[in-house]
């Protein structure tokens, strides 16, 4: 019986519907995909990176299709926090569903004043720290794969806001259990893994970079066996939820990750393909808990046999 | 702007490996304004994920098509495509031209398929003007004699010479241009490769005139979101700022646009 399937889930506090959310960058702020999809039938919505003042991003060309993925620089283009919250948050209020803004910095008080500026935003429910973009140097070489530096940033966040914390990791770390402990040390909610792979492509004939940028992050499910591996490393080393992101493009994409211990998964390169598919996956999951006889998604989530 | 299953009714090659793709689509189909596009899954593509953004040909009673050539991995794939198969869309997407102002004598300059992109403008416009079309040969002029049937007056130049006069679409311009007269103020509306863009918005701002162009940007999402498809457009402080190409484009007013890219 359908109604007595339960998919509800808590993620460091902010309450889902549905375990499905839509990850950040792939689902603009919001008003993008308003006339497609119905945003309450989704687990929350991540919006595009936010940093103080906005920035224009990287030259063009942006993005590049490969196989089976892309390969994206933006360069988290964005209207700043202020532009955000005037011309985005009245709409995102409409809906019964969370919000979590994606945001990031420069420098530590850059990420600090962002997040203290957010918490006194009503409608957001939480913040994924992007700590992990390939895209800017700060993110990446800096705060995402520096130990030192990953538990300052936290740590300096956490101490500005009461929001959900949502680290999101960056793939190419070593140890990448050591990194999810040492977010959950510093007070993190939940973890966001895995942001998309330093990456690049060539077109043979002129021997330039198919990118603006040169280099990019790949995304898409290339990804996907790389991503649930790290999600399962990531599972042993901490007790908070975590959200799995990597090439889903189907309900047993995602169960693969929730089986690895994701308690909650984000469509992303998806969307660009079939802006509906987090409802095909809800869907989904909820007719593979049908067929063996389950009730709630937590009876999913962590079960995979080694 | 919506999704919607279409169902194929007619596929057919026009001529030297261009085709048209007629669809069942009556949810889009009502909805679009000259200019605008769709954004089209082609299925059976594996592991290409991204959508085809295309220029809307012709849309009424219930039906859109598109015509389009074989030139990359999911062009290629399409043209299997048979009638019966249905296609998912996003559409009507974009803004599309404006309606030609008073006064002024409506210029179509198109290159290749970008002739695609001007035939319901062509339909819609107050006043017939003149079409000018370029390609490399014979087989790149298309649907001359439908505009002609609209009452257009049509030019041509191909880089072979194989039709029209022998050289670019703007070179029969420019002869246009220059016999006019005075009192012939055009407007330009133009689809086509971005030089050619670029070179009928030189014509547009030499003369004080207005022209409408559509630009071709790589695109992803199609519908805002991704941010992959911006072109830099002027602001009034002498700057510039990105806009996207799918939501505030594709169509923009020549001066407005920055091309150094």
């Amino acid at each position: 019986m359908t109604n007595e399937i339960d998919l509800s889930v808590n993620i460091g506090g902010i309450r889902m519907k549905t375990p499905v959310m839509v990850a950040s960058g792939t689902f603009g702020y919001g008003p993008e995909y308003a006339d497609l999809i119905d945003f309450n039938q989704l687990g929350a919505i991540v919006v595009k990176g936010i940093c103080l003042e906005g920035t224009k991003g990287n030259p063009t060309p942006r993005t590049v299709e490969v196989t089976s993925g892309l390969i994206n620089a933006i360069g988290l283009q964005n209207p700043g926090v202020e532009g955000f919250v005037r011309n985005y948050m009245p709409f995102l209020r409409q809906f019964d569903v969370p919000v979590i803004v994606n945001i990031w910095g420069k420098t530590v008080e850059e990420y600090e004043e962002v997040a203290a500026r957010f918490d006194q935003v009503e409608g957001v429910a939480g913040l994924e720290v992007n700590v992990s973009c390939p895209n800017i140097k700060e993110g990446r070489g800096l705060f995402g794969t520096n130990p030192d530096m990953f538990r300052r940033v936290l740590s300096a966040v956490r101490t500005r806001t009461r929001l959900t914390l949502i680290p999101k990791l960056a793939p190419d770390l070593s140890h990448i259990g050591s990194f999810a402990k040492a977010a959950e040390e510093c007070g993190a909610d939940a973890l966001s893994l895995i942001n998309s792979i330093p990456a690049m492509a060539i077109d043979v004939e002129t021997r330039r970079p198919k990118l603006g940028n040169v280099t990019g992050g790949l995304s898409g499910p290339a990804i996907r066996p790389i991503a649930v591996k790290l999600v399962w490393e990531a599972a042993k080393a901490v007790k908070i939820p975590m959200i799995g992101i990597g090439g889903i493009m189907n309900a047993n994409d995602a169960l693969e990750f929730m089986i690895a211990g994701a308690s909650a998964v984000a469509i992303g390169t998806a969307n660009f393909t079939d802006p509906g598919t987090a409802m095909k996956v809800t869907a989904g999951i909820r007719s593979y808990m049908e067929r063996h006889s389950l009730t709630h998604i937590k009876q999913v989530v962590g079960t995979v046999k080694t | 702007m919506q999704l919607e299953e279409a169902r194929i009714v007619q596929h057919t090659e026009v001529q030297g490996g261009y085709r048209l793709l007629v669809m069942d689509a009556p949810g889009i189909a009502p909805q679009v304004k000259p200019g605008q596009f769709v954004h089209l899954k082609v299925p059976h593509l594996g592991e290409a994920l991204l959508r085809r953004p295309f220029s809307i040909f012709k849309a009424g009673e219930g039906r859109l098509s598109i015509l389009y050539k074989s030139i990359g991995q999911g062009t290629n794939t399409m043209k299997y495509l048979q009638p019966g198969e249905s296609l998912d869309l996003i559409g009507p997407l974009g803004n599309g031209f404006p309606i030609p102002a008073e006064d002024t004598l409506p210029a179509l300059v198109a290159g290749g398929y970008g002739m695609a992109a001007l035939y319901l403008a062509a339909r819609t416009a107050p006043v017939r003007g003149l079409a000018f079309f370029g390609g490399r040969k014979s087989d790149d002029i298309l649907c001359v004699d439908e505009f002609e049937a609209l009452g257009w007056e049509v030019r041509i130049a191909t880089d072979d010479g194989t039709r029209g006069k022998k050289g670019l679409v703007t070179a029969v311009l420019d002869e246009w241009i220059g016999q006019k007269g005075p009192a012939v103020v055009p407007e330009f509306f133009a689809c086509g490769p971005n030089p050619m863009l670029k070179a009928v918005a030189d014509r547009a701002a030499a003369g004080g005139w207005k022209a409408w162009v559509s630009v071709d940007r790589n695109m992803c999402c199609g519908v805002g979101a991704c941010l992959t498809c911006v072109q830099k457009i002027r602001t009034p402080d002498g700057g510039w700022t990105w806009h996207r190409v799918c939501r505030e484009g594709p169509v923009f007013e020549s001066r407005e646009v920055v091309w150094d890219e």
